[in-house]
């Protein structure tokens, strides 16, 4: 019997170490974050910031920054051109909606189309307020928990 | 106690939008290029390094702008109603995105060639001003340069018919 408890207690060990391996692994593999940039400390801190608020449209859920694939790397090397070439931030959001629309921001501007995603927490929180008001102006006029009256 | 019902209506409203989620394709991103004018361009000929392809050659009927690649797989999917959609009479230009020349070339010659010409946009920036981003893409575009529709996906008759037929067949006759 202690054989196996002890056989049962290195199993559970070695898989520990694989999942820790395993995530250290995956870890890495996520931090592998692209080199390339400027050598201008402001013009690549300006880079850093666009590039992860412009989406990967192949993965969707990844910024170009963090997407592995290649052609996120061309939207990258497209931002560098044209920000070499002078564009501002936001004209070069304007360029990329023009050609893959605005899901490719992930601050798209605000205008008819957006304008619902854009309020929807103020109307939320505005929502919530109003009824958290009435609730408690009601409760106001009731007498106290007999409990707590006592 | 019609207060009661407020949150039951809330309910089903949200139950409403992420039942109708369920069914959304989250890949099908509408093209903002609908409508506009087709990016023009100017590209080497794959199968004529000397020659170009571009929107010039394009002009003037209708016709597909179709993205490929042999690393695409769905491309081969798609292939077998591409040379069908040729032979019908349909002009296709390719666009031979991030590809090698040689495996193109191969893939043609083994394949069969749908294709009118194909142009060659080795380092992606055309296939940027078309809003690529994943091959098979299939834009259908009118005699004057303007983008009719796009396809994200292997073309199939089904969706031949159904999104791209209408367009033409509402100018002039069939195509």
């Amino acid at each position: 019997m202690p054989a196996l408890t002890r056989l049962r207690a290195l199993a559970r060990g070695a898989s520990t170490l694989a999942m820790a391996a395993l995530l250290a692994l995956g870890a890495a593999l996520h931090a592998q974050e692209i080199v390339e940039g400027f050598e201008d400390p402001a013009l690549d801190a300006r880079y850093r910031d666009l590039i992860h608020e412009i989406r990967c449209m192949k993965c969707q859920n990844q910024s170009i920054a963090e997407s592995p694939i290649d052609q996120a790397a061309d939207i990258r090397r497209l931002v560098r051109v044209l920000m070499v070439d002078g564009l501002s931030d936001a004209e070069i959001r304007a360029y990329l909606a023009e050609r893959y629309g605005d899901f490719i921001n992930y601050r798209p501007p605000f205008k008819p189309s957006t304008w619902l995603l854009w309020s929807a927490p103020v109307i939320l929180l505005a929502g919530g307020a109003f009824v958290f008001a009435r609730v408690l102006r009601e409760r106001m006029g009731q007498p106290l928990d007999e409990d707590i009256d006592r | 106690m019609w207060r009661y019902a407020i949150p039951v209506v809330l309910l089903l409203v949200l139950g409403a939008f992420f039942y109708r989620g369920l069914y959304l394709n989250p890949t099908f991103v509408e093209s903002p290029l609908i409508g506009k004018p087709a990016p023009e361009f100017t590209l080497p000929d794959l199968e004529n390094p000397e020659g170009t392809v571009g929107t010039e050659d394009i002009a003037g009927r209708y016709a597909l702008l179709n993205v490929w690649a042999t690393w695409c797989v769905e491309c081969r999917h798609e292939h077998d109603f591409l040379l069908s959609l040729a032979e019908s009479g349909m002009p296709i230009y390719g666009l031979n995105w991030k590809d090698e020349r040689d495996k193109a070339l191969e893939w043609l010659e083994v394949l069969g060639d749908p294709y009118v010409a194909s142009a060659v946009d080795e380092i992606g920036d055309v296939a940027i001003d078309y809003g690529v981003y994943g091959a098979p893409e299939t834009f259908l575009i009118g005699p004057d340069l303007t983008i009719l529709a796009k396809h994200i996906g292997p073309l199939s008759t089904a969706i031949w018919e159904a999104r791209f037929a209408p367009l033409i067949e509402s100018h002039h006759g069939a195509p």
